[in-house]
C-alpha cells in the first residue's frame, strides 16, 4: 500500500495531475442537476469509448481492400474467435451512440440548456451529431456488402445534383469514376482515422466547454436567462444549492451508463452482428439496397417527394436545417428554459419525432418499391377464380405474367406501388380499365405496346370480376341510355 | 527592430513558406480523382462480346471491365449494363443505374419494363421513363459493332447530375416506346 502510495507520490511530483483532477472531479454542479434527465451526454461518451475498442479490435482483421473486404468480415464473422461478438458489439454501438446522441439533443433543446452561455456547447454538439451521422454512414460502407455498394451509389446521385460542382465533388466522394477500391480506401481513412479524431478532439472541446460554464441548471418556470445577470445568478445558485460532482451527481450517471452498456451487450448476444449481405459484386441485381436504421427515414423521403421538388429538397433542406439548428442559440439565446413556459419547443420536438418515426416506419415496409418476385412468388387466391370463364382465367395467368403483381396486391399479397386491385370492378368501368391498362398514367406505366388485344381483353375479364359479394360492379350509365334507346 | 524580433518574424515567415509549399502538393493529391479526368483511356471502347450473344428482340444483361479499375477492386471492377438487341442491326445499350439515384434496375420481358427496386422507378423497353420518381429515361451509351464485336464508350459511372458527356439522353417522356 505504502508502495503505491510512494509511486503516486512521485509521478505527482513530476505530473502535476492530481490538483487539477481533483478539483474538476469536486467542482460544484447545481444539486438537481443529479437527475436521470442529465444522464444522456455521458453514456453517449461511454458508448464512443465502446465504440474505439471494438473498432480498433475489428481493424486487427478487417481488411480495407474492395476485393477482400467482404470475406474478411465473413472470417470475422465464422473463424475469428468471438469475432461475431466484437462485430455485434461495434455494430449496436453505433446504433445505441446515434440514439443517445439524439436523446441528449431533444434533452438539450427542452431544456434550453443552448442558451446563453452556452452557445458554443451547442454548436460543437451539433458538429458531433454530423461527425456521429457520418461515422455511421461510413461504417456502412466498410460493411462492403451489395447495401453499401449501392449506397454509396445514391450518395454519388444525390451529391451529383449539386449544381457545377456535383461531378467533381461525385469523383471526389468515390476517389475515382466508379464505386471501387479506391471508395473503400477513402471511407476506411474517414472511417478510421478523419472522422474518429475529430470526434476525440471536439468532444474534448465539448467537455472542456460544459467544465468552464457549468452544467445547465434545472429549468424552473419564470427563472429567465438574461446575459446580463445570468453569469452571476448561476454562480450564486451553485454555491447556495450546489454538491459537489462526485461523488454528488455521478451516480446516476454511472448506474446509466452500465446500464446501458449491459442492454447493448444483450442486443449484441441476442441479434448478433449487422451482415454482410450479398457480395459487392455490382452484376448481382437481384438486389433492393436499404439503408441502416438510421438512414430509413431518409430512404422514404427520397421515395415520397415529388419528383421536381427532389433536388431543391435535398440540395436546400439539409442547409436550412443546420442554419436552423447551428442559428438557434443566437436568436434564442435568452428568456424562459422551462419546457412548461415553451410550448413550441415541444412541438417541433413531437414534430420531428413524429416525422422521423412515420417515415422510418414506412421505409421499413417501403410500399413504393416494387415487390420484384410477387409475379412468380404470390399464387392467385382460389377464391377468384373458383366458378369464372376459361377467359377470366386466362386473364389471371397474364394478371401474374406481366408482372401487375409486382406493383398491385390482390388477396393481401403482392405489391404496394399501386392500389390493391381486390374491389378494382367496383371503382372502374370497363372501358376505364381498358383505358388504364392500355395507357397507364396516375404513375402507372402504359401496357399498350406490350399486350396482345386479345391478352388485354382477357385481363380485363379477370379485372372485372374482382368486386366483393354484395356489391355491384361499376357500370357506365352512358352505355345504359343507349342500350334502353336501342 | 531587435535581433529577437526579426527572427521571430523570419521563422515565421519561413514557416508559412514551408506550409505553403506543402499544402499545394498535398491539395493537388486530394484533388488527383477529379485532375485525373479525361487522359487517354478514361473512356474506352469496350467489349461485350460477340453480337450473337444478343439475340434480336430481347434484353440481356452484360458485364465490362471498367478502363479505369485497379488490381485490388475485386468484384466492383465488372460492370453490368443492359444490351437491347432491337432488331438485329440496331442495338442500345443502358447503364444498370436507374437515372433517379443509381439503384440497379431489373428487366422484365414479359411486361417489356425496368423496374428499379429501390424507389420504384420504371422505363419502358427503348429506355425511356414509364412512371415513379426518375425525371429521365435511363443512362444510354454509345455503341458501335466492330468485326461481330459490340463495343460500347464507357468509363464512370453515370449520374443524374453527371450523366457522362457519351452518355445519350433518351428523350419520350410519358409515352410509351412506339
Amino acid at each position: 500500500m505504502r508502495l503505491i502510495r510512494n509511486v503516486g507520490a512521485w509521478l505527482d511530483a513530476r505530473l502535476q495531475l492530481a490538483a487539477p483532477i481533483r478539483e474538476t472531479l469536486q467542482h460544484r454542479v447545481p444539486s438537481r442537476t443529479a437527475s436521470w434527465a442529465y444522464v444522456f451526454g455521458s453514456a453517449a461518451l461511454t458508448v464512443f469509448g465502446l465504440q474505439l475498442v471494438t473498432g480498433i479490435l475489428l481493424a486487427l482483421v478487417y481488411t480495407p481492400s474492395a476485393g477482400e473486404a467482404w470475406s474478411s468480415l465473413q472470417i470475422l464473422n465464422h473463424q475469428v474467435t468471438l469475432g461475431w461478438f466484437i462485430r455485434a458489439l461495434h455494430g449496436w454501438g453505433s446504433n445505441f451512440m446515434l440514439a443517445i446522441v439524439l436523446l441528449h439533443l431533444a434533452e438539450v433543446f427542452l431544456f434550453g440548456a443552448y442558451k446563453f452561455p452556452r452557445e458554443l456547447t451547442w454548436v460543437v454538439g451539433i458538429l458531433l451529431l454530423l461527425l456521429t451521422l457520418g461515422m455511421a454512414f461510413t461504417g456502412q460502407v466498410l460493411r462492403f456488402d451489395q447495401d453499401a455498394y449501392w449506397g454509396l451509389g445514391i450518395g454519388a446521385s444525390i451529391s451529383s445534383r449539386i449544381p457545377v460542382l456535383g461531378p467533381w465533388i461525385v469523383k471526389l466522394l468515390l476517389g475515382g469514376p466508379i464505386i471501387a477500391g479506391a471508395t473503400l480506401s477513402r471511407f476506411f481513412a474517414l472511417h478510421v482515422f478523419v472522422i474518429p479524431g475529430s470526434l476525440i478532439l471536439f468532444v474534448g472541446l465539448h467537455l472542456l466547454l460544459v467544465l468552464k460554464l457549468g452544467i445547465n441548471d434545472w429549468p424552473m418556470p419564470g427563472r429567465v436567462v438574461r446575459r446580463a445577470t445570468y453569469l452571476k445568478e448561476y454562480h450564486e445558485l451553485t454555491e447556495r444549492d450546489g454538491v459537489p460532482f462526485v461523488p454528488g451527481a455521478v451516480a446516476k450517471d454511472l448506474v446509466f451508463s452500465g446500464a446501458i452498456l449491459l442492454a447493448l451487450v444483450l442486443c449484441a448476444l441476442l441479434f448478433g452482428p449487422f451482415g454482410p449481405g450479398g457480395q459487392p459484386d455490382p452484376a448481382i441485381i437481384q438486389t433492393a439496397p436499404r439503408p441502416d436504421f438510421f438512414f430509413l427515414w431518409l430512404y422514404a423521403v427520397l421515395s415520397l417527394l415529388p419528383p421536381s421538388l427532389e433536388t431543391p429538397v435535398l440540395l436546400i433542406g439539409p442547409a436550412i436545417a443546420l442554419a436552423v439548428l447551428v442559428g438557434l442559440p443566437f436568436f434564442s439565446g435568452e428568456g424562459e428554459k422551462s419546457w412548461q413556459r415553451r410550448p413550441i419547443a415541444v412541438l417541433a420536438i413531437l414534430l420531428v419525432a413524429v416525422s422521423l418515426g412515420t417515415f422510418t416506419h414506412m421505409a421499413i415496409r417501403a410500399p413504393w418499391s416494387p415487390a420484384m418476385d410477387a409475379w412468380s412468388g404470390d399464387p392467385i387466391p382460389p377464391r377468384y377464380l373458383r366458378n369464372h370463364t376459361a377467359l377470366e382465367r386466362q386473364g389471371a395467368a397474364f394478371f401474374q405474367a406481366k408482372q401487375c403483381r409486382n406493383c398491385h396486391a390482390v388477396g393481401g399479397s403482392g405489391g404496394e406501388r399501386g392500389p390493391a386491385l381486390d374491389t378494382v370492378a367496383v371503382h372502374l368501368t370497363h372501358d376505364q380499365l381498358v383505358r388504364q391498362v392500355i395507357q397507364g398514367g396516375g404513375n402507372m406505366p402504359a401496357y399498350g405496346k406490350n399486350l396482345s388485344p386479345a391478352e388485354t381483353t382477357a385481363l380485363v375479364a379477370f379485372l372485372e370480376t374482382l368486386y366483393p359479394a354484395g356489391q355491384a360492379p361499376a357500370r357506365d350509365a352512358s352505355r345504359d341510355a343507349i342500350g334502353a334507346n336501342q | 527592430m531587435t535581433r529577437r524580433g526579426m527572427l521571430l518574424k523570419l521563422g515565421i515567415l519561413l514557416n508559412g513558406a514551408a506550409g505553403l509549399v506543402l499544402a499545394v502538393p498535398i491539395v493537388r493529391y486530394l484533388l488527383s480523382p477529379v485532375l485525373r479526368e479525361r487522359k487517354p483511356g478514361y473512356e474506352s471502347w469496350l467489349s461485350l462480346g460477340p453480337i450473337a450473344q444478343y439475340p434480336a428482340g430481347q434484353t440481356r444483361l452484360a458485364t465490362f471491365q471498367s478502363p479505369n479499375s485497379h488490381p485490388g477492386d475485386g468484384l466492383t471492377a465488372d460492370i453490368p449494363c443492359w444490351v437491347r438487341n432491337i432488331d438485329g442491326r440496331k442495338f442500345q445499350v443502358f447503364a444498370i443505374n436507374c437515372a433517379h439515384l443509381g439503384c440497379p434496375v431489373r428487366w422484365f420481358p414479359q411486361s417489356g419494363l425496368f423496374l428499379c427496386p429501390c424507389h420504384g422507378g420504371a422505363y419502358y423497353s427503348d429506355g425511356s421513363r414509364a412512371s415513379g420518381p426518375p425525371e429521365r429515361g435511363l443512362f444510354e451509351y454509345s455503341y458501335k459493332l466492330d468485326r461481330g464485336k459490340l463495343l460500347i464508350d464507357a468509363g464512370e459511372m453515370p449520374t443524374a447530375g453527371a450523366p457522362s458527356a457519351n452518355l445519350t439522353n433518351i428523350s419520350g417522356g410519358n409515352s410509351p416506346c412506339v
